[in-house]
């Protein structure tokens, strides 16, 4: 990697401040690093400066009031796998936790690391590849090889993107706490993220002089039921092939609402409406299930090498759904 | 005649002893070649091409050498030479550390004119395709080989099988990349501490190239983190360690990048057949038509075996080798045999289908090994043969499982050329020394076992040194499953010489003749009066200020050549999500004389474990659209974890008590074991390694529609 100076952050004024003067990638944040460090080391990103985040202990930590809980960016993935509150009344979110990479990084990465993560993509990460998401002229995928690239919203970059904990979030109805030199705004999580046919060079609609502090989820209702499903080529650790966030209201075996956001399929956590409006009503069952997943892929355009994934995520959404009724 | 004795006579050998560096290496303290770091030493990298074909147009190594704390910069490829391979060494540089040493790299500028490459044999066979050695073309001249009639053989067969497999390269994946640390003591006097499986062989492959008497050459392998056949010369990393240790006047240590280990440490070819093959109604194999072709990279050397362990009355086979732009194949654990195993068991169950046989009774009929014949009722009765699907296919559920069998073969006769010494010492004390290495399999243990057998003590009372040419005995590199057979002959009769010795100053003491003495445990003793005793420490206190030392001989009647091996696989697949979880292995294994229970099964485990990532997981993915490999990692090229490690039932078939090495054969029959239970499972056949749940899901599909 490349030198560059270490600041550790003082306050979040000071931080906007820093991150102000400069666009993307003079100045960076960190906290896990899990990602960055890799970027760094692989001359994806030059940084000149890098700002430690850890030295603010108030963007870490779980706390809940009667609207729902909040979670500080700066908290780990393996603090949330493991939180009751969470394991018991978001337990998609706790599943997706769980399903991230390995206890190692778990332990150190954090979620607003997590949501501000880069692609995984073997062109973008190969330095000497200049592919559009780097001011080049290619996508590589679309005549390269393809195998873990996108089938849905790819045009013109079919990178997918590889957080497990976005699509779980957004499955959730969660927002986002966002610090920028003009104060707070809350998002929609959903609102969040990006496709390249908006933004080719960023996943999300972040600024250069803002920073992700906190994440919001709205209380569930006792009878939701919610879980994430991940299908991978290895146990760990691996990145989702495809992923299935569902969050379900049920009454008996009647879906009174269902939320399902598909990862690694897309440049962006996919929610699915067309699976949505499959279910919101109707009495579940295999048939029901099944054609939720024949809707969801319904605009899938695959590549040379990813076919396989309009099945796997058909599949997926239809072994989500009987779980959740199950 | 010499021999190993009764079973019921050992005390150790044939035990299951814990392998005497265990604790060293779980608690950090063994010192592996990444683990030496000496006074001044400077840290080197080498600059490797990014491109797969490219004359060097021009190279500047100036602003390198600029670089403060560089403290040398060499060129390795000359300027009007080509570039034929992605990682291919441009030039290296030594620094004070290793991040200057990196940043350095990034500071020398080369000049090239990107040429036309292929990277797949598809695109190297093409019409028109660039010729990518200016010597010969990509496609080599086949080699054949004919047995019988093989058209009489087809027009005998009942049915017949064609067929097209194939395996991707794989990369060895040591988990200690390649690399040295190289100190000169003086202009003439060399040490190199060298991640290798042949001490002997560096030291030579250095003495020649450097000029040196091979006594002023000392190669030290304490411990090392794996080889699997790419780690027996010095390499280009080797020879540039020391060049730069020369240049400099200091010890330089140069450890490959995870990148560089897969781009040009070393791999195993790839393979693809077009096979056709026929049976006789009653079950014979009589009739064998393979082409085929492989690539080993740059480099030739692209075999494999076909047809494999099953005979066959009448063959007609020809095979070539296809060039791309990539690195060099290296010899991987039993070279050519896992991939020519896949083929041959998938086929093998193929033509029993279409005979409407169980796959064991066929592979019966054809297989010549009476061991094998003996483990298939073995194996069969632990994986539970019976409880397989009669219909491949026709279970129930979403998840599937399925039972399945491959076979395999090996040789591990070991070979003369190593010389060891056993000293007893007059403080009781006893050093074993060999010129061996220690690849992990556990020859340490091992010959403190034989020694400790011999004179009555336990393992941990013998002091081992081996993995160092500095002793000057001299031995071969651990390869072909040979160390052990090798080894163990010499050590043995070393230590039968000098007991003798010993019994000679005991005997009279004890007032009796020599051949009428024994050892016990931690004594000696009188066969005929076994009041007349001495401990081992006063007899060896007999030798006042002299000591014992006597070396071996390779006595061929302590060895044997050739052992067979089958498994069993039993796996379940997702039809839904195509993935292939390994339930259980059922690993039958052939060794003669175990000499270590415990590291033999142990090494039977590693093997399974390597054929499961062959089978499921691994495959160097080449771009014939940058000609890069695109998994140069270990993200996206996937090696087993802890989630697809079956049960492994690891069986010590032990025929005979004469030593065979069984380092390779184990990782030979999982392939098509686990390839055929995947189709009894599912009742579609994958063709393609590894069978990853894109190839599952597809083939399900196809055979929905």
């Amino acid at each position: 990697m490349d030198k560059f100076s270490y600041v550790n952050a003082t306050s979040l004024k000071q931080v906007t401040s820093l991150l102000s003067d400069s666009g993307w990638g003079e100045v960076m944040l960190i906290a896990g690093g899990t990602d960055l460090l890799s970027e760094l080391k692989e001359y994806i990103e030059t940084p000149k400066t890098l700002i430690n985040l850890k030295t603010l202990p108030e963007m870490e930590g779980i706390s809940s009031d009667a609207a729902g809980i909040k979670i500080g960016a700066l908290t780990t993935i393996a603090d949330i796998a493991m939180h009751p509150t969470i394991q018991h009344h978001y337990t998609v979110l706790a599943q997706a936790a769980t399903s991230v990479a390995t206890p190692q990084i778990r332990n150190v990465g954090t979620i607003g690391g997590n949501l501000c993560q880069r692609p995984r993509c073997w062109y973008y990460r190969d330095e000497t590849v200049n592919c559009i998401k780097k001011g080049g002229d290619l996508c590589y995928a679309v005549d390269g090889l393809s195998k873990y690239h996108a089938i849905l919203g790819g045009d013109p970059v079919y990178i997918v993107h590889p957080s497990d904990i976005a699509p779980a979030l957004i499955a959730l109805n969660a927002s986002m706490k966002i610090t920028g030199p003009e104060g707070e705004k809350t998002m929609k999580v959903e609102e969040f993220f990006t496709l390249p046919s908006d933004n080719p060079f960023r996943e999300n609609v972040l600024q250069p002089n803002e920073i992700v502090v906190e994440i919001q989820i709205p209380n569930t209702k006792p009878n939701t039921k919610s879980l994430y499903l991940k299908a991978r080529e290895k146990g760990a650790p691996d990145f989702a092939l495809a992923s299935v966030a569902g969050v379900f209201e049920m009454a008996g075996r009647t879906c009174q609402s269902a939320n399902i956001v598909l990862g690694g399929v897309a440049p962006k956590p996919w929610r699915s409406t067309e699976a949505e409006n499959v279910l919101t009503g109707k009495m579940v069952d295999k048939a029901v299930s099944m054609k939720a997943g024949e809707e969801a892929v319904q605009k899938a355009r695959p590549l040379n090498d990813n076919e396989y994934k309009v099945t796997l995520t058909q599949n997926l959404i239809s072994r989500a759904v009987m779980m959740a009724v199950s | 005649m010499a021999s190993w004795g009764e079973a019921s006579q050992s005390r150790l050998i044939g035990k299951r002893i814990t392998r005497l560096s265990g604790k060293d290496k779980v608690t950090g303290k063994a010192k592996y070649t990444y683990d030496i770091n000496r006074p001044s030493m400077l840290y080197a990298r080498i600059l490797r091409s990014d491109v797969a074909h490219a004359n060097v147009i021009d190279i500047d190594l100036s602003r390198a050498e600029e670089l403060p704390g560089v403290k040398a910069v060499l060129p390795i490829i000359e300027v009007g030479k080509k570039l034929r391979y992605q990682g291919q060494e441009i030039a290296a540089v030594a620094a004070e550390t290793d991040d200057i040493a990196k940043d350095a790299l990034r500071l020398i500028f080369v000049d090239l004119e990107e040429l036309p490459f292929v990277v797949t044999e598809e695109d190297a066979l093409a019409e028109g395709a660039p010729q990518i050695r200016d010597w010969v073309g990509n496609k080599s001249n086949p080699g054949t080989n004919e047995k019988g009639e093989v058209e009489i053989g087809f027009n005998e067969a009942a049915v017949t099988v064609e067929a097209k497999y194939h395996t991707p390269v794989q990369t060895h994946v040591c988990l200690e990349t390649h690399g040295n640390v190289a100190e000169w003591t003086d202009d003439q006097n060399l040490t190199v501490w060298a991640s290798t499986q042949a001490v002997f062989g560096v030291r030579d492959d250095l003495a020649g190239r450097f000029e040196l008497p091979a006594n002023q050459v000392r190669v030290i392998t304490e411990h090392m983190g794996g080889g699997f056949g790419s780690k027996f010369g010095a390499g280009v990393e080797g020879r540039t360690a020391v060049q730069l240790a020369k240049i400099t006047g200091q010890p330089v240590k140069l450890m490959l990048t995870r990148r560089a280990e897969h781009l040009v440490a070393g791999n195993r070819p790839s393979m693809t057949q077009h096979v056709k093959a026929g049976a006789s109604r009653d079950g014979r194999l009589i009739a064998y038509d393979m082409r085929g072709y492989g690539t080993g990279g740059i480099s030739s050397g692209a075999g494999f075996q076909a047809p494999y362990v099953y005979s066959v009355d009448n063959i007609r086979t020809e095979r070539f080798n296809v060039t791309i732009n990539a690195g060099n194949q290296r010899a991987m654990r039993a070279p050519g045999h896992p991939q020519g195993a896949f083929a041959m068991d998938s086929l093998m169950d193929e033509l029993a289908e279409k005979l409407g046989m169980n796959p064991l009774e066929f592979r019966r009929i054809n297989d010549p090994s009476e061991v094998r014949q003996a483990q298939y009722t073995l194996g069969a009765q632990e994986i539970g043969w019976h409880r397989r699907n009669t219909i491949p296919g026709s279970g129930t559920g979403v998840k599937k499982h399925g039972i399945g069998v491959g076979s395999g073969l090996w040789g591990g006769g070991g070979g003369r050329g190593t010389q060891a010494r056993v000293t007893i010492n007059a403080d009781g004390t006893v050093e074993a020394v060999t010129g061996t290495q220690d690849i992990g399999t556990g020859i340490r243990t091992a010959i403190a076992i034989i020694v400790a057998e011999e004179f009555g003590l336990t393992p941990t009372d013998i002091a081992v040194k081996v993995g160092d040419s500095g002793h000057g005995l001299r031995s071969g590199g651990s390869g072909g499953s040979q160390t052990t057979a090798s080894v163990a002959p010499v050590i043995k009769t070393a230590a039968e010489a000098a007991i003798q010795k010993l019994f000679e100053h005991v005997a009279p003491l004890l007032q009796a003749p020599v051949d009428d003495l024994r050892v016990g445990n931690g004594t000696i003793y009188v066969a005929s009066d076994r009041t007349k005793t001495v401990t081992w420490h006063q007899a060896t206190g007999l030798l006042g200020m002299e000591s014992i030392s006597e070396g071996g001989n390779w006595d061929q009647e302590l060895r044997q050549h050739g052992v067979a091996g089958t498994q069993f696989a039993e796996v379940e697949v997702d039809t839904e999500t195509g993935n292939v979880q390994v339930i259980k292995i059922v690993a039958v294994q052939d060794c003669g004389l175990a000499i270590n229970r415990l590291t033999t099964e142990s090494q039977i485990n590693g093997g399974v474990i390597m054929g499961l990532g062959q089978t499921l997981l691994e495959e160097r993915i080449m771009d014939p659209l940058t000609g890069r490999m695109l998994n140069a990692n270990l993200e996206d090229y996937k090696v087993p974890g802890t989630y697809e490690i079956p049960e492994i039932k690891s069986i010590v078939f032990d025929t005979h008590r004469k030593v065979t090495g069984v380092g390779e054969p184990p990782c030979i029959p999982t392939l098509g074991a686990i390839a055929n239970a995947v189709y009894n499972a599912i009742g579609v056949r994958i063709r393609e390694l590894p069978i990853t749940p894109d190839k599952v899901l597809t083939a399900l599909a196809q055979k929905k529609a």
